[in-house]
């Protein structure tokens, strides 16, 4: 394998990191919670994706507005019913509180749907391959990539375009001067929830048709997503977007030169090293 | 809420003489064994604010060290504990050195991010044993050996590390140190400007808390007698220790000790009724009870228990006026 071919993989796989940590950082700009049940949320979106596909005939790419808009509702409910309870606590007890939720959904899901590896089949994008200037691409993982860009891209273009895209910005920039403009600032956390889940609802389904559905799936990405965040800076989009891309193509690229076994190793060294010279990450507030 | 303290410490002291089945001394062990976990971890995290997640680097290091040096070297446990708790120390010391740099969420992910490299490189290093892991020789049983045929010998070593830990706590919380480990925990730049060196009492901490979780690691060696990655360096079991210290409250002298005697015997419980299914049911109840302490107690048991006392005490003075 030459080196391109290790470098377009690894910027495909980077696109989707890329947007399950855009979804991560986004929950922490507005309002400075690490969402520790962020895999668990992937992992639902994959199931859902996985149930709709078997019992609904309906394709993963498809679907892909109900996972983002059951995903939506899945923050939105977090939020109001758990999240709104710990924002005054210390920051350990709202680790706590969102890792509990993940211990819960994802042994909830091995309770309901057992331990297997799940496979979804035959889907429009699997079996096609596409060939350029001796590069191979594989059709789930380009329409994945592709799903990813135009998801984080949607969203950086419509965050300071909307009123109410803007009146979240306003309050991850200052709650106390966002809320005395009459932003109230419960219902951009939930929305900030809301957000941040439907990009891994999206994640999940592009996922969902080239990657094993079980129910620890979730716990690989929510690690390479929580050091994509560090390292671009944690509360910013382009930065979470940054440290994605640059994780998926070290990894690729360790994998393929160095040692397969060691390809995390490089990633978390990658991170030490980033946010040793630069404490607050790539792109964060120095 | 100290002659509850001592009577709780006289019944951990005759657990092992007046319950004989090997289960609930089995059970006993690793409330103690957590106890002893979360006390190290208090230190860092608790005492001097610094989130550590990657608490399995020394645990595993003790582990490790003291299984290595028995390995090859025929060296007693005793001395591979305190050699495990050396390399603890240099480990914790170099990164500490580096990572104190790091403030709140970005500390505590570069412990993730060190406890992961960590389980990754022992797993490709052969003379580790690899992911394969390491049986330990032995060679007879006995207080020098520290290894047991029951269960009674392991509980009183452990007992006298737990002391040990909690003894060098009281002793550093009421020193210089924990003045200036709570300086730097609520908040260090003002701390550095009236003149605390927070960088060497981060050092300190992290050091000693190093130190007793490699010597519980290197304990757990002589009691289980085989160490792989999976059981010593996952990040599962920094999380444990977090957890124990935090659900019982975190910056207390007896918060871990409490929240490992309510943590074992829960997920113990919900594993003896609802794990036999095999489909992880314990795990849903556990997940949800960490949720709810994390909403209802944020500051942890200890919290609660001093809410109790002072309910009872009021209540005392009512009805004796």
């Amino acid at each position: 394998m030459n080196f391109a071919q290790a470098l377009v993989s690894g910027l495909l796989t980077g696109f989707v990191f890329a947007l399950i940590a855009a979804g991560l950082t986004l929950i922490f700009g507005v309002m400075e919670i690490v969402n520790f049940a962020h895999g668990e949320f992937l992992m639902l979106s994959m199931y859902l994706s996985y149930f709709f596909h078997t019992f609904l005939r309906l394709d993963p790419l498809l679907a892909l507005p109900l996972n983002a808009a059951a995903l939506f509702a899945l923050g939105v409910i977090v939020y109001y019913a758990l999240i709104r309870r710990v924002l005054k606590a210390p920051m350990l007890a709202q680790i706590f509180a969102t890792f509990g939720l993940g211990v819960f959904l994802q042994s909830l899901a091995q309770f309901l749907w057992r331990p297997d590896f799940r496979t979804l089949g035959e889907t429009w994008v699997s079996g096609r391959r596409i060939a350029l200037a001796g590069v191979f691409v594989s059709g789930p993982q380009l329409a994945a990539a592709a799903g990813a860009v135009v998801t984080t891209a949607l969203l950086w273009w419509l965050l300071p375009r909307t009123s109410t895209g803007r009146a979240l910005l306003a309050t991850a920039e200052d709650k106390q001067a966002a809320a005395l403009m009459g932003i109230d600032p419960d219902r951009m956390f939930a929305l900030a929830w809301g957000i941040g889940a439907a990009c891994v609802g999206v994640a999940g389904a592009l996922l969902s048709t080239f990657h094993y559905v079980f129910p620890q799936v979730g716990s690989q990405f929510a690690l390479i997503a929580f050091v994509a965040v560090a390292l671009g800076g944690f509360g910013s989009v382009l930065g979470a977007f940054a440290g994605g891309i640059a994780i998926g193509v070290v990894e690729s690229l360790s994998g393929v030169f160095i040692e397969p076994a060691l390809k995390n190793l490089f990633v978390f060294a990658i991170y030490l090293i980033v946010v040793l010279a630069r404490p607050r990450g790539l792109l964060g507030k120095q | 809420m100290k002659i509850v303290a001592l009577v709780a410490a006289a019944l951990v002291l005759v657990w092992p003489l007046i319950v004989r089945g090997p289960y609930p001394q089995h059970l006993m062990i690793l409330v103690l064994l957590n106890a002893l976990l979360g006390t190290a971890w208090n230190i860092l995290g608790g005492f001097a604010g610094q989130i550590s997640l990657g608490q399995a680097i020394f645990f595993g290091a003790g582990a490790y060290t003291s299984t290595l040096l028995a390995q090859h070297a025929d060296v007693s446990p005793w001395l591979g504990l305190l050699a495990g708790a050396g390399v603890a120390v240099a480990l914790a010391v170099a990164i500490g050195a580096p990572c104190f740099r790091l403030s709140g969420h970005y500390f505590a992910i570069a412990t993730i991010a060190l406890g992961e490299i960590a389980a990754i490189a022992v797993t490709n290093w052969d003379f580790a044993g690899g992911a394969v892991g390491l049986f330990l020789p032995v060679e007879g049983t006995g207080i020098a050996q520290m290894k047991f045929d029951d269960k009674r010998g392991y509980h009183y070593v452990l007992c006298a590390l737990l002391a040990l830990a909690l003894g060098v706590t009281v002793w550093l919380r009421g020193a210089r140190a924990g003045f200036y480990w709570r300086a730097i925990r609520e908040d260090q730049a003002a701390a550095r400007s009236a003149g605390v060196p927070a960088t060497r009492y981060k050092l300190l901490a992290i050091s000693v808390s190093a130190a007793f979780t490699a010597m519980a690691g290197t304990f757990y060696a002589q009691y289980v007698l085989f160490i792989d990655p999976p059981s010593v360096l996952p990040l599962s079991l920094s999380i444990q220790i977090c957890l124990v210290a935090v659900l019982g409250g975190a910056g207390t002298l007896l918060g871990p000790l409490l929240g490992a005697a309510v943590l074992v015997p829960l997920s113990a419980a919900t594993s003896v009724f609802l794990g036999g299914s095999g489909r992880s049911l314990d795990l849903v109840v556990y997940g949800a009870l960490i949720m709810i302490i994390a909403v209802f107690e944020p500051s942890g048991l200890v919290g609660l228990g001093r809410r109790i006392s002072a309910t009872v005490s009021r209540n005392f003075a009512r009805e004796t006026p």
